[in-house]
């Protein structure tokens, strides 16, 4: 277990050492948001309506975009050799590292989200609930976004890829984020257990994640 | 001489390729004539629907298509599974063969699916709670062909889409789940659809009135005749696979040859 602890400490620190790549994302986030009413008008109801959705859909693009750095750049130094030639097993290894990329890129978007909410008019009852979902659904996003991010190490045109493989898995932390937001804003609806089902989402792909990347780091280490 | 089983001997290529012709050749007569029986009771004998009108007939392709769309995922991820346990060749062979297959009867279901909702729901494309899973279902296809078309190397590019095949199998359901609703009341599951937790009163049914025999049974003769259809293709895109490899390694053969021949004559 000291391995784990390690490897995410190591990761932390290079991602804030490095913070242009956070940073990034956040800028998209924002530039994402800001884009929306200018493209849809100004109507502050309709953006009122719709904002829950543009928030979690803004977030997971962003999310997306920062994907490839969870083993880009020690594959491409070498250091994921290392790593899985150590006494760690490998699922450990990338657990600890999809943990890292969600401390440090899918929790401060998840973070910067009400303030844009502020930006969209959203409902004053939507705010902790939207934040609630987004923290409890993240983790899905950073572990099943590493699966995309194992598969599309050696491919080209990596980042268009890696997008259309791991957003349809997304599709059920969405929907569930999203209902669990509805049932409050909107009743009647049982946001109770949409929220529980969001959890147990974010909780498989915690287990489903690490394995299947792992799988598909050790086919490309042979 | 060592007993193998029956899948051993038949696994081996070679083998593959001479036995599969007949088989080939013998789903394909068998899936001609069900289908046009079957598209004779379709047009010819089925009764034309009171509320669906000449309609209904499009259900004759739809249906299948849509069964057709989740077999041949199944195929893929059980292929896919096999290949990557048994490490066969052939199993990669039959994963990258059912893939463009599956996922044309996807598009069939499709396009068929929004060619009935204009009649019906005055528009193309409603977000139906079916459709859109069919859609996503497309979407995992096209992310497959996506990923094997963007490796370089064949054997990774192999592997690494059967990882995504079993990873696909295992969140499909959840995918299911989460868009169609689920609905076991012995187990007290109730789970709502996607679209009536958005607008509870705009539920639009694909499953429309009670399916009578007189529909059904012509129904059922076309899904046979297109899964023949499927299996055909599918053995065929096998047999494809198989000649392309081989004309793919003859040529680095060849070309090997000749790089060695002229090291012989620079030598000289």
């Amino acid at each position: 277990m000291t391995e784990f602890w390690t490897v995410l400490a190591r990761d932390l620190k290079l991602a804030a050492r490095d913070g242009g790549a956070v940073g990034t994302a956040l800028g998209f986030y924002l530039i994402v948001v800001a884009m929306l009413p200018l493209g849809l008008g100004p109507d502050l109801k309709l953006l009122g309506r719709i904002a829950p959705g543009i928030l979690w859909i803004g977030l997971l693009l962003s999310a997306l975009l920062s994907l490839g750095r969870i083993f880009e750049s020690d594959f491409e130094d070498g250091s994921l050799e290392v790593l899985m030639t150590g006494s760690a097993p490998l699922e450990l290894v990338v657990a600890a590292k999809a943990l890292a990329h969600w401390i440090s890129t899918s929790l401060p978007l998840a973070l910067l989200t009400p303030v844009l909410g502020l930006l969209l008019n959203l409902d004053v009852d939507a705010y902790g609930v939207l934040l609630a979902t987004l923290i409890a659904g993240t983790p899905a996003i950073s572990f099943l976004g590493s699966i995309g991010a194992a598969l599309t190490l050696q491919a080209r045109r990596g980042g268009l890829l890696v997008a259309l493989l791991v957003l349809p898995l997304y599709i059920p932390t969405l929907i569930y984020g999203i209902a669990t937001i509805s049932a409050i804003v909107t009743p009647p609806g049982d946001a109770m257990s949409a929220f529980l089902i969001l959890c147990a989402l974010s909780l498989g792909s915690v287990v489903l994640g690490p394995i299947a990347a792992a799988a598909a780091l050790r086919y490309q280490a042979q | 001489m060592a007993q193998v089983s029956i899948t051993q001997r038949l696994a081996n290529p070679t083998r593959f390729l001479g036995f599969s012709y007949y088989l080939m050749m013998g789903i394909a007569g068998l899936s001609a004539v069900v289908l046009t029986y079957g598209m004779y009771l379709a047009f010819f004998v089925a009764p034309v629907d009171y509320q669906q009108g000449h309609t209904v007939k499009i259900m004759f392709v739809h249906v299948p298509a849509a069964w057709l769309a989740m077999m041949g995922y199944a195929i893929v991820a059980l292929s896919s599974f096999g290949f990557l346990v048994f490490r066969h060749p052939l199993a990669d062979v039959s994963a990258k063969a059912a893939v463009p297959i599956g996922a044309a009867f996807t598009l069939l279901a499709l396009v068929t699916g929004s060619l009935w909702g204009k009649p019906m729901w005055g528009t193309y494309w409603v977000w139906d709670a079916r459709l859109t899973s069919v859609l996503i279902l497309f979407f995992m296809y096209l992310g497959l062909m996506a990923l094997r078309g963007a490796i370089d190397d064949d054997s990774l590019a192999s592997k690494l889409t059967a990882v995504l095949a079993i990873v696909g199998v295992v969140i499909l359901p959840f995918i299911k789940i989460s868009v169609e609703g689920l609905s076991i009341p012995w187990l007290g599951i109730e789970i709502p659809s996607w679209n009536t937790l958005h607008q509870p009163s705009s539920v639009l049914r694909t499953d429309g009135p009670k399916i009578h025999s007189s529909i059904l049974i012509p129904l059922l003769i076309n899904a046979l005749g297109f899964t023949l259809l499927f299996l055909a293709m599918h053995l065929k895109a096998m047999r494809n696979e198989i000649l392309r490899r081989r004309v793919k390694s003859m040529r680095i053969a060849a070309v090997e040859r000749a790089a060695h021949r002229g090291d012989g004559v620079a030598a000289e």
